[in-house]
């Protein structure tokens, strides 16, 4: 099990991937993707998510949602250093060719799911229309539990994603299905498109509202390491409940210019803005 | 094909729904994988006598659709054959975006399968009479699309289609139908099935309405019109050769659907016949409007879904073919 510095450093290599690859589609979606980015590396590379890169369809490896689908850079980086695509291949991020067999990129503005014709392996849902990955994952949750099986079901939220009604539906769901092998995220970096959450439809209190609905809910800094190690170490051991794990993150984390700013929601550097970003992610503190 | 005159008020009649509830129970038992979801109408769609018989497979979603349709598809993401009903206003129309981007564009091996869908509902009114349905289902790419037209046909659809592992959308009605096809009757996927040959006119319907064009047809027979009644259960994919062959043998075509006339079964058929063989169309179906509230049979009638309407469009098609 590699230990904080480790992971760190991990992180600020796949900040660096997530960056260059925006920078090269020109397009896509850097500030919710570097708010996410050190809670996926502690699930995918702190010894939390069961599974075989080399095995994408292992019956019994542990899922993970990004249903805040257009964090897909995020996703796709960490994919890439967990081996299931090459890193080569992150270059395709939202171009027209690619790895599948038809010719076209697997690495889709938004991510599709492995088994859809331009889907990429490890991702186990499609998801960009947001609202929708806390009920598939209850699906998956609730098919493992039918078989019998010991994996657990990870889903990250957006924070702004919430405002989807679908997603309290779920909510409820889930928490009357007592689903203990369902483990949610929400990606709290308080700001979506349009600007800031609690000025545009606040979402606030979310601790109580996740516990009125059945919910184990645990609130950390998701930038902190080991809070998001104890998090998911508590989450594993919860039963009868599903959990929520509230993450207080920075949007654009690890750019001081980006950060903060719901202007980088969706915009992509310029070959200056760019260059400041790796000097920055190159140079600076882990 | 079915060969003597009928009287279709005379035949037995079934709810479709009825049997699909009877062929969930059959299928669940051969296939353990199968898993069933509805949306706090499991009785009315018959899905509550699979919770009985398996209680564990079975998931109730609540009155939250688009959960529903999610959970569906998360089940499905992990190899099962999963069946979701609820009235097709609910089904098709709530979680649409849904359907799209999870069943349909990862072609998820997911049955829809809606009940209550047309004004057949009756006195629920415009609000439950779902005439959209087709059309909003037809137009997802990877969906396949079915209405049958009876309960023999139902069966034989269902045990067909659940080991096709595809999306599919199967649409019934509330009302009993008029069972008018042969026990010995097979669905194939993609093809439309002749019920009676003609020569002067085609009238290729689906659901409820393929019955009546049976009768329209054999009634038609008294005043000298031979008329040829197509069922076209199988909506998406479509059965083109036999649109354009019937269109050829008879020079007018008739279509006929408890459903909107735009986007459905007249919709499929006209953009066959004018990409390949422009022909004489009349769609007989609902009008660009919404329904009213009375008892079933009576709103098919005021809406003109009924033998004499059908028989209208009929000699509609036959004016505009003679011109």
């Amino acid at each position: 099990m590699r230990d904080i510095q480790e992971l760190k450093e991990i992180a600020r290599e796949l900040r660096i991937d997530i960056i260059t690859m925006v920078y090269n589609a020109q397009s896509g979606h850097p500030g919710g993707s570097l708010s996410a980015i050190d809670i996926l590396t502690v699930l995918y590379f702190g010894g939390f998510l069961r599974y075989d890169p080399k095995n994408p369809w292992w019956e019994d490896r542990d899922r993970f949602i990004l249903s805040k689908g257009h964090a897909s850079p995020a996703l796709y980086s960490v994919l890439a250093k967990a081996g299931y695509i090459p890193k080569e291949e992150l270059s395709t991020y939202r171009k027209i060719k690619g790895f599948t067999p038809d010719g076209y990129s697997r690495l889709q503005g938004h991510p599709a799911w492995q088994g859809n014709k331009h889907g990429v392996p490890g991702a186990e849902a499609s998801t960009g229309s947001l609202g929708q990955g806390l009920s598939v994952a209850i699906g998956q949750a609730l098919s493992g539990r039918l078989a019998n099986k010991d994996y657990k079901v990870y889903v990250m939220l957006g924070d702004g994603e919430v405002q989807e009604g679908m997603t309290w539906e779920a909510a409820m769901f889930a928490g009357h299905h007592k689903l203990d092998n369902l483990i949610a995220i929400l990606d709290n970096n308080n700001l979506q498109i349009d600007g800031d959450i609690r000025q545009i439809v606040n979402i606030h209190p979310l601790k109580e509202k996740y516990e009125a609905f059945g919910w184990h809910v645990i609130e950390i800094d998701g930038h902190d390491y080991q809070q998001i190690i104890d998090a998911f170490t508590q989450a594993n051991q919860v039963k009868g409940k599903p959990t929520m794990i509230v993450a207080h993150t920075v949007k654009g984390k690890g750019i001081s210019f980006m950060e903060n700013n719901f202007k980088w929601h969706g915009v992509a550097p310029s070959k200056e803005e760019h260059e400041k970003a790796i000097q920055e992610l190159t140079t600076g503190g882990v | 094909m079915i060969a003597e005159k009928i009287d279709i008020n005379k035949l037995p009649k079934k709810a479709l729904r009825d049997t699909y509830g009877e062929i969930l129970v059959e299928l669940g038992k051969i296939d353990p994988e199968m898993v069933v979801l509805d949306a706090d109408l499991s009785e009315s769609t018959r899905t509550h006598k699979f919770h009985v018989a398996y209680p564990d497979r079975f998931f109730n979603a609540g009155i939250a659709e688009q959960n529903l349709i999610g959970i569906a598809a998360g089940l499905a993401y992990t190899g099962r054959t999963v069946y979701a009903s609820s009235f097709a206003i609910f089904l098709a129309g709530r979680p649409w975006e849904i359907i799209r981007q999870q069943i349909a564009y990862n072609k998820l091996n997911v049955k829809l399968v809606a009940s209550h869908g047309g004004v057949s509902v009756g006195q629920d009114g415009a609000s439950h009479q779902m005439n959209e349905d087709v059309s909003l289902m037809r137009i997802l790419p990877n969906m396949n699309v079915i209405v049958p037209a009876d309960s023999i046909e139902m069966e034989k659809i269902l045990k067909k289609v659940h080991w096709i592992k595809e999306p599919f959308y199967i649409r019934m009605g509330r009302e009993k139908f008029p069972v008018i096809l042969p026990e010995n009757y097979e669905f194939e996927l993609g093809k439309g099935y002749v019920l009676k040959e003609g020569k002067d006119v085609s009238v290729i319907a689906c659901g409820v309405m393929v019955s009546m064009a049976l009768q329209a047809a054999y009634e038609l027979e008294d005043e000298g019109i031979d008329v040829e009644v197509i069922n076209m259960s199988s909506i998406k994919p479509i059965d083109k050769d036999l649109i354009i062959q019937t269109a050829k043998k008879t020079g007018a075509v008739v279509t006929s659907e408890e459903h909107s006339i735009i986007g459905g079964l007249g919709s499929a058929v006209a953009e066959v016949l004018a990409e390949n063989y422009p022909t004489i169309l009349v769609r007989h179906g609902v009008e660009d409007r919404f329904g009213i509230s009375g008892p079933a049979w009576e709103v098919m009638e005021e809406l003109g879904l009924s033998v004499s309407g059908l028989k209208k469009k009929i000699k509609e098609a036959l004016t505009k073919k003679v011109r």
